[in-house]
């Protein structure tokens, strides 16, 4: 029987011709991330356990990006703990400030992430990468710990899902839109332990960040990955990037999936993920009129620079609303230069947008824009759950750039192509 | 040695479990004192040693932080029953040596303040309270060695040292 592009991968990573879904597999890893967040536990248990080695220096990206500029002092600790750790391993791919960027941005910026391999990140989000045709999922700081030690991981072969993708999205209407969509359809936990496979003619009409956005929600859906084939786009965003070999897996024709989705992308809506979960999604029109009391354009999901493009599309020669705190973060540093030289943070300021360093911030409520009891912010990050960006009693709308900066000018949710 | 049910909803995320305000931290006594804050903030007061979550459906969904798991661990919980949990908390609770199984029956009848008592190894679970006796699904035997030495670094520690003594 044939086998899925994630089957084929990890089919490689442990040299077995075949795998079939359900199997338990121990595959060697390509490369293995952790945070300012993640990775101090990782080191306390490698010194716990006397297992203090890595098994290659040149196999492991830290990146300070979660509480990091240093929000306080014990953020502070575990920075310094991090980077006495990557000097003691001689572990050169360390970011820092300066350097540093949202780690999922940052990572395939930086060239770290290729077609057909495999990558295990102490972060949810490391799924993101799918979007290179790479397989990669997030893990626990233990699993980071012998994944840096060992070089290994275990696995189950996860079956997959199918997403068969057609038509082309319409003005204002993107990737996140469509991880929304089919988030709302299948629910926060309808792809549990398995792969999103996409496939269908639209593919070659979505641009590479749309693709980085998808991919990283796929565990909104409790997905294990989520991949797309590769493609002239892929290459184009590799080439200058990745400058080792690499193999692209291709599904086989054969491959077996537990269903097949359709979405026509022409027939997809701007959208917002209402509180508490990332499933509650209907069409911005739906909640027309809501007050905003902050809204945040950046992080792992849409802090990239066609993000950035679109958000200063709609406020080039607007304000931002009196009652609105507007926070735009670009994802990495190489972002922000682009950002800077395209004139989009004038544009950001001019509108009297706050524009940040790159830094996961807000997202996950540790620092730069902490919401209140009962605070609405619209986001474009990748989860409204009860407290998750402050107080328990805030609301969260999760939607993409457009609809983020459109409810940013009118200072209560609304549709893109609302604004005039 | 029987232990209190504290019963909550499908889909309890890893950001209500240990809140991203408290993840600088990593002492198991401090993780311990914020266990479960955003979902039920009696939790810490009441809960005794030897206690028991029940949950429904995606239990550990979102974040990978291993915080939430070695939160409840450290709250003394004996074991987290659920009927499903998210992938990266089945992982993180096996890698750290949190007792987790899986048993849709239970779940469906067991209420809060239940007396449970568990039989790990066996994963028989048996709900005093109600008279009852349930079984759980097992773990492979891959996993199961991994339980067994009490997580996934301490598996590993002894099959390096094991690799050393048949060196001569």
């Amino acid at each position: 029987m044939g086998m899925t592009m994630t089957q084929k991968i990890l089919a490689r990573h442990c040299g077995l011709p075949s795998v079939k879904a359900g199997e338990l597999v121990e595959a060697k890893l390509d490369l293995v991330m952790g945070s300012d967040v993640t990775t101090p536990i990782a080191i306390q248990e490698m010194e716990k356990y006397c297992l203090e080695t890595v098994f290659d220096p040149e196999k492991i990206v830290l990146v300070m990006d979660h509480f990091a500029p240093n929000k306080d002092i014990q953020s502070a600790q575990n920075c310094a703990l991090v980077r006495q750790f990557a000097q003691r391993t001689g572990i050169a791919h360390f970011y820092d400030g300066g350097r540093m960027g949202i780690e999922h941005a940052l990572l395939p910026e930086q060239g770290f992430a290729a077609p057909g391999e495999l990558i295990i990140g102490a972060d949810s989000h490391t799924c993101t990468y799918g979007a290179l045709g790479t397989f990669s999922t997030g893990i626990g700081s233990t699993d980071m710990a012998a994944g840096m030690y060992a070089g290994k991981s275990w696995f189950r072969v996860p079956a997959a899902i199918q997403v068969n993708l057609t038509g082309a999205f319409p003005p204002y209407v993107g990737g996140k839109d469509l991880i929304l969509a089919l988030i709302g359809m299948i629910g926060v936990d309808g792809a549990r332990y398995k792969s999103i496979e996409f496939t269908g003619e639209a593919v070659s009409r979505i641009p590479i960040d749309d693709r980085f956005a998808v991919c990283n929600m796929a565990i909104e859906a409790g997905a294990k990955n989520a991949i797309f084939p590769v493609d002239q786009i892929t290459l184009d965003y590799l080439a200058g990037r990745v400058t080792r070999s690499f193999s692209p897996a291709a599904a086989d024709p054969d491959a077996s999936y537990v269903c097949t989705i359709d979405i026509n992308l022409s027939q997809l809506r701007p959208l917002l993920a209402a509180p508490h979960l990332p499933s509650n999604v209907k069409a911005a029109e739906h909640f027309r009129g809501l007050p905003v009391d902050q809204v945040v354009i950046g992080c792992c999901t849409n802090g990239r620079i066609s993000d950035l493009r679109m958000a200063a599309r709609i406020l080039r020669g607007r304000k931002v609303a009196r009652r609105v705190r507007c926070i735009i973060i670009p994802a990495t540093q190489e972002t922000y230069l682009q950002a800077m030289e395209e004139g989009l943070l004038e544009v950001f300021v001019r509108a009297g947008a706050t524009v940040s360093m790159p830094t996961c911030g807000p997202c996950n409520g540790g620092h730069v824009g902490v919401l209140a009891d009962h605070e609405r912010c619209v986001s474009t990050t990748n989860r409204n759950f009860v407290g998750r960006m402050g107080a328990k009693n805030s609301e969260i709308y999760l939607a993409s750039p457009a609809v983020a900066a459109a409810c940013a000018v009118a200072g209560m949710i609304v549709s893109p192509e609302e604004v005039k | 040695m029987a232990g209190t049910v504290f019963k909550y909803r499908d889909n309890v995320d890893t950001d209500v479990i240990l809140p991203a305000r408290y993840l600088a931290l990593s002492s198991r006594e401090d993780l311990a004192a914020h266990c479960l804050e955003d979902l039920d903030g009696e939790f810490v007061k009441r809960v005794q040693p030897g206690d028991f979550i029940v949950a429904g459906e995606n239990f550990g969904c979102g974040s990978s932080r291993e915080h939430a798991p070695i939160a409840i661990l450290s709250s003394g919980v004996r074991c987290v029953i659920a009927a499903s949990f998210a992938r990266i908390f089945y992982r993180n609770a096996i890698n750290i040596g949190l007792p987790i199984l899986e048993c849709q029956e239970a779940v469906a009848e067991v209420r809060t303040g239940d007396q449970l008592e568990v039989d790990l190894a066996a994963g028989t679970i048996q709900n005093l309270t109600q008279g009852k006796v349930y079984q759980a699904g097992g773990f492979p035997p891959f996993l199961q060695r991994v339980i067994d030495a009490g997580g996934l670094l301490a598996c590993l520690a002894a099959e390096k040292q094991a690799k050393e003594e048949t060196v001569p």
